[in-house]
């Protein structure tokens, strides 16, 4: 896929082509083929059902933190397998503003009164203002991803240690959700939203709006990840993956450039979560744990980690699977995920996205297509 | 019962924990060592291992069962382990972080397959007569402190496995053998070592000495598709404190996390526990990045 925008400014460091997936020959077409596709996603309402829209807007949501993932994992090398955390901190704080937001004075929500609380415990105070729960989505995430990252990166602890401390987060965040049933809901989540800002989730218009602005925010995403992934910044991310110690040795700091993608990233997971949360009418313990978490990675793993379009293809692809496979034959899906785990990883590193670069830079596949378009020079 | 017997019961608990995660563990820093490969399938030979003692004590009934389980148990998870090693971890052994997701999918796999073939309940593996008592303390200031026999024969499993790995390590040409390729890899194999034999000798002793651990996992609660998920978790955390590759890191490590849980569960419930666990991690490699033990080395990109 193309990433070049930058390919007439005059700064070399930007300007350089840049070899493997991030190689691609112009700005215009692939831009006009995305700006297509948006159209036709943003005609879906009246394209498919409810039902399918419904799924179509989850999965879109999920789409966001994939591409989150692959600014941490596929341009910084850096393997989260704790996204769910802020994806389910996204999830919780708009949850939580609709819970508070259906209530009257004074009135706690139903699954408190049921576990005997008698106050609002005091960290879902602030969520009762609408501006706050939306700050939440990302503040919160943002933070915690910031402070956490900046912790572990400083003492140049990465690779599989890192990787192997966000499962341990991600595992502590369920644990702890599911533990303190009286003030998160426990095991059941928070469920039961009936209004966002007034407007009554249950509408086809709110359907449909909340679907556009998924759609946007992916779209933003999409221009802002691939900005940023062809700014110095993106380039120097990348070469600290590619060898942390040279990039040292170069007098640069790589912790802030880790700790900076990782923040984007969760952040963008909060978003998805708050998204989800919005489409499917429920936040649980069981969409952000170790499990599911892991399962984020191979989305981006499928479609391709160093391409956005593709880390969106993949998670629409997997879900759509697990949503088609899943409800059917229970059993053979988890033996197909983990068939999917193993021969993506050691057969298709690049993921789909890499395949059809390969394809595209066969000689076979430029004749056909000088054929076709003309010469491309 | 007073505060000591409480106290002195969770630091003995602290160390029959410590002594199921260094178990869990050894395998998995051994290959980290060697190899700089995290194997996520590694719970499941926990798994196996209890399903394994399940199987045997069904041919093996009477009171010597769990010692006939133990030998079975090692053996099969180290035969899964060689198969792993050879068909997967191998190719991949120069992408740490995606041998990390090929053998998660292994972990789903092996999984799904227990729940086929066992059931989602779990099967029960009653610890024989002759470990199914308690010592109780009769009198002084720790009277009332219980010590299931259980827990005693853990601890000396773990003992027995450690003090046998240390002896392979330091005394056999073996441990020699793979001493030299932990130290230096290339040069080992440039002195006519086959580093992939020892890689997966290694590789199965690790999962083998997991499926021993799945046997004294067995005594204390039922064998069920992802009991090892819930050992394994902490096993990586002890891998992270442990220092790379070593076994003497990797035994202190244990301890630590075993006794920061068992000793935070007095004063906080379970699921912070968990909580504080990570928050120390995080702060323990403030302060030691490099672990427990660290190895020494001139190579920058160790």
């Amino acid at each position: 896929m193309d990433m070049s925008i930058h390919r007439d400014t005059p700064t070399p460091l930007t300007g350089a082509p840049l070899s493997g997936p991030m190689a691609g020959p112009r700005f215009s077409r692939p831009v006009a083929l995305s700006l297509a596709l948006v159209a036709v996603a943003a005609l879906a309402p009246w394209l498919v059902s409810a039902y399918e829209l419904n799924l179509l807007a989850r999965f879109l949501a999920m789409g966001l933190l994939a591409m989150g993932l692959v600014l941490v994992w596929g341009q910084g090398g850096v393997l989260s397998l704790g996204q769910g955390v802020f994806f389910g901190l996204g999830g919780y704080a708009i949850a939580m503003h609709m819970k508070l937001a259906a209530l009257g004075e004074g009135e706690l929500p139903d699954f408190m009164v049921w576990s005997g609380l008698d106050a609002l415990p005091w960290w879902w105070v602030p969520f009762k203002s609408p501006l706050v729960a939306i700050l939440g989505v990302m503040l919160v995430p943002g933070v915690l991803a910031a402070l956490f990252s900046w912790a572990v990166f400083r003492r140049r602890v990465g690779g599989v240690y890192f990787a192997l401390i966000t499962q341990a987060l991600a595992l502590a965040f369920a644990t702890l959700l599911v533990s303190q049933q009286p003030s998160t809901g426990g095991f059941n989540g928070l469920t039961d939203f009936q209004t966002l800002m007034g407007v009554d989730l249950g509408s086809t218009a709110a359907a449909h709006g909340l679907y556009w602005l998924t759609l946007a925010l992916v779209a933003g995403a999409f221009l802002g990840l691939r900005l940023l992934m062809n700014s110095r910044y993106g380039m120097l991310l990348r070469a600290i993956r590619d060898g942390e110690n040279r990039i040292r040795f170069l007098g640069y700091d790589p912790t802030p450039f880790k700790v900076v993608a990782f923040t984007i990233g969760a952040v963008l997971a909060g978003l998805a979560g708050a998204l989800f949360t919005l489409h499917a009418g429920v936040v649980s313990p069981a969409l952000v744990g170790v499990v599911p978490s892991i399962e984020m990675v191979i989305w981006v793993a499928v479609g391709g980690r160093n391409s956005l379009a593709g880390a969106i293809a993949g998670t629409l692809a997997v879900n759509l699977a697990k949503d088609g496979v899943s409800s059917a034959f229970p059993d053979l899906w988890l033996y197909a995920l983990g068939l999917v785990f193993v021969l993506v990883v050691t057969l298709l590193p690049g993921g789909f996205a890499g395949l059809v670069g390969d394809v595209a830079d066969t000689s076979w596949a430029k004749r056909l297509k000088s054929i076709i378009v003309g010469r491309s020079k | 019962m007073g505060e000591w017997p409480l106290i002195a019961g969770q630091i003995f608990n602290g160390f029959s924990v410590a002594s199921l995660y260094v178990l869990a563990a050894l395998g998995l820093a051994l290959s980290f060592g060697l190899m700089r490969v995290i194997n996520m399938a590694h719970g499941e030979m926990l798994m196996l291992g209890g399903y394994l003692a399940y199987l045997t004590l069904q041919v093996v009934p009477g009171p010597l069962g769990i010692l006939a389980a133990m030998p079975v148990a090692f053996l099969g998870a180290a035969a899964v382990g060689a198969v792993l090693e050879a068909t997967l971890i191998k190719r991949l052994s120069a992408r740490p972080l995606d041998t990390l997701l090929a053998t998660w999918g292994v972990s789903l796999i092996l999984q799904q397959a227990a729940r086929n073939l066992f059931g989602a309940i779990g099967v029960d593996v009653r610890a024989p007569q002759w470990l199914n008592h308690a010592y109780t303390v009769p009198s002084g200031f720790l009277e009332g402190l219980t010590i299931p026999a259980t827990r005693l024969f853990i601890l000396a499993v773990a003992f027995a496995v450690m003090g046998a790995l240390s002896l392979l390590l330091a005394r056999t040409r073996i441990g020699l053998l793979v001493r030299a390729v932990n130290q230096d890899r290339g040069m080992a194999a440039a002195t006519g070592i086959n580093v992939r034999a020892v890689d997966l000798s290694v590789f199965c002793l690790g999962t083998g000495i997991a499926g021993l651990a799945g046997v004294v996992l067995a005594l204390l609660g039922p064998v069920t598709p992802n009991v090892g998920q819930s050992y394994v978790v902490p096993a990586f955390l002890v891998v992270v404190l442990g220092g790379l590759g070593s076994l003497k890191g990797t035994a202190i490590a244990s301890l630590i996390v075993g006794l920061f849980s068992a000793l935070v569960q007095i004063l906080v419930d379970v699921s912070l526990t968990q909580v504080l666990l990570l928050l120390f991690v995080i702060g323990f490699i403030q302060f030691r990045p490099q672990g427990v033990v660290a190895v020494r080395s001139r190579a920058l990109d160790a």
